[in-house]
């Protein structure tokens, strides 16, 4: 390549006139080992721009998506769920049945005995409440008047 | 679209992705991960991706615009963790060395230009666009590139010429 030609290119190449060819000429030329010594300032620019093109991404990107992943595994809950439910429900509903066949009469009696007793003493209780809230009534009567 | 034609389509200018982050954001790490995320927003768009004329074009743009929202985050001040290039040195003539000290004041000097010159020149001097693809990338005028990258050009020569005269300053 012509020194003068080389010179020619570079006040082009200043002035953003050049083609991507002629930038590529003038990168050769700059690569090689020999250049005239008034030329020798722009070399680095040029040794520079094809050194910063060597460099590569060598990342691995992770491309498969996560999310398909997470659908089904709820929709795997859901049915789980769903199964768990369906088998639980009639064993409980099959328990009242068969009272009469593992107690006996007189167990059954002494409990409804028992039961009875609990709810007359309940009773009792929510009376005894009754009277309470009447005095509940009273202060309140009091704390607002005053 | 499947990952191997994604990739078939991806892969000739990922690496041109990476540069351009890498010349924005200055740290290798920052630039891998902006790398990546460009990639993975394009994964996420493959089904789009077909619509578009241009899609290095379209994800050169796509970089650039992530770049400088990163640069402009809370984040932008952890991003000066300069990564310097210690490639293999195998023959220690000073004359190499020197050599390479001003290759490497180039990449400085070009750090300190501002974004949209350092922007063009990558694009153009590194990457050899065309100025009308570099004007769709950017979204400038092809002549307002020509300017950009001339006062550019001009910037870095007269800064590495300071150099050479006063020595490192």
């Amino acid at each position: 390549m012509e020194l003068d030609n080389i010179e020619k290119l570079l006040e082009k190449y200043f002035e953003a006139a050049t083609t991507v060819a002629e930038e590529e000429t003038l990168r050769t030329y700059f690569s090689q080992e020999s250049v005239p010594t008034h030329l020798e300032q722009y070399a680095p620019m040029f040794q520079y721009f094809s050194n910063a093109k060597e460099e590569r991404f060598t990342k691995q990107v992770p491309l498969k998506p996560r999310r398909n992943y997470i659908k089904w595994v709820s929709v795997a809950a859901v049915g789980v769920l769903l199964i768990g439910l369906y088998f639980g429900q009639p064993s409980k509903s099959s328990d009242p049945t068969d009272l009469a066949e593992v107690y006996t009469q007189a167990e059954i009696e002494s409990a409804q005995e028992a039961l009875a007793m609990l709810g007359v003493n309940f009773q009792k209780g929510t009376a005894q409440l009754s009277h309470l809230e009447e005095f509940e009534k009273t202060t309140n009567k009091f704390l607002t008047k005053e | 679209m499947q990952q191997s034609e994604f990739l078939n389509v991806v892969m000739p200018f990922k690496d041109k992705l990476y540069r351009l982050a890498k010349r924005l954001l200055v740290s290798t790490e920052e630039a891998e991960d902006a790398t990546q995320e460009i990639l993975l927003k394009l994964w996420s768009k493959k089904k789009m991706m077909e619509s578009y004329n241009n899609v290095e074009a379209f994800a050169m743009t796509m970089t650039k615009n992530f770049c400088l929202d990163r640069l402009k985050s809370k984040q932008a001040g952890n991003l000066k963790l300069v990564h310097s290039n210690y490639a293999e040195e195998s023959s220690g003539l000073q004359k190499q060395i020197e050599a390479r000290d001003s290759v490497d004041w180039v990449q400085k000097i070009m750090e300190e230009l501002p974004e949209q010159q350092k922007l063009v020149l990558q694009l153009r001097d590194v990457e050899q666009y065309d100025y009308d693809e570099i004007g769709e990338m950017l979204d400038m005028k092809p002549t307002a590139v020509r300017v950009a990258l001339s006062r550019a050009r001009k910037l870095v020569r007269d800064k590495l010429l300071q150099k050479h005269r006063y020595g490192i300053g």
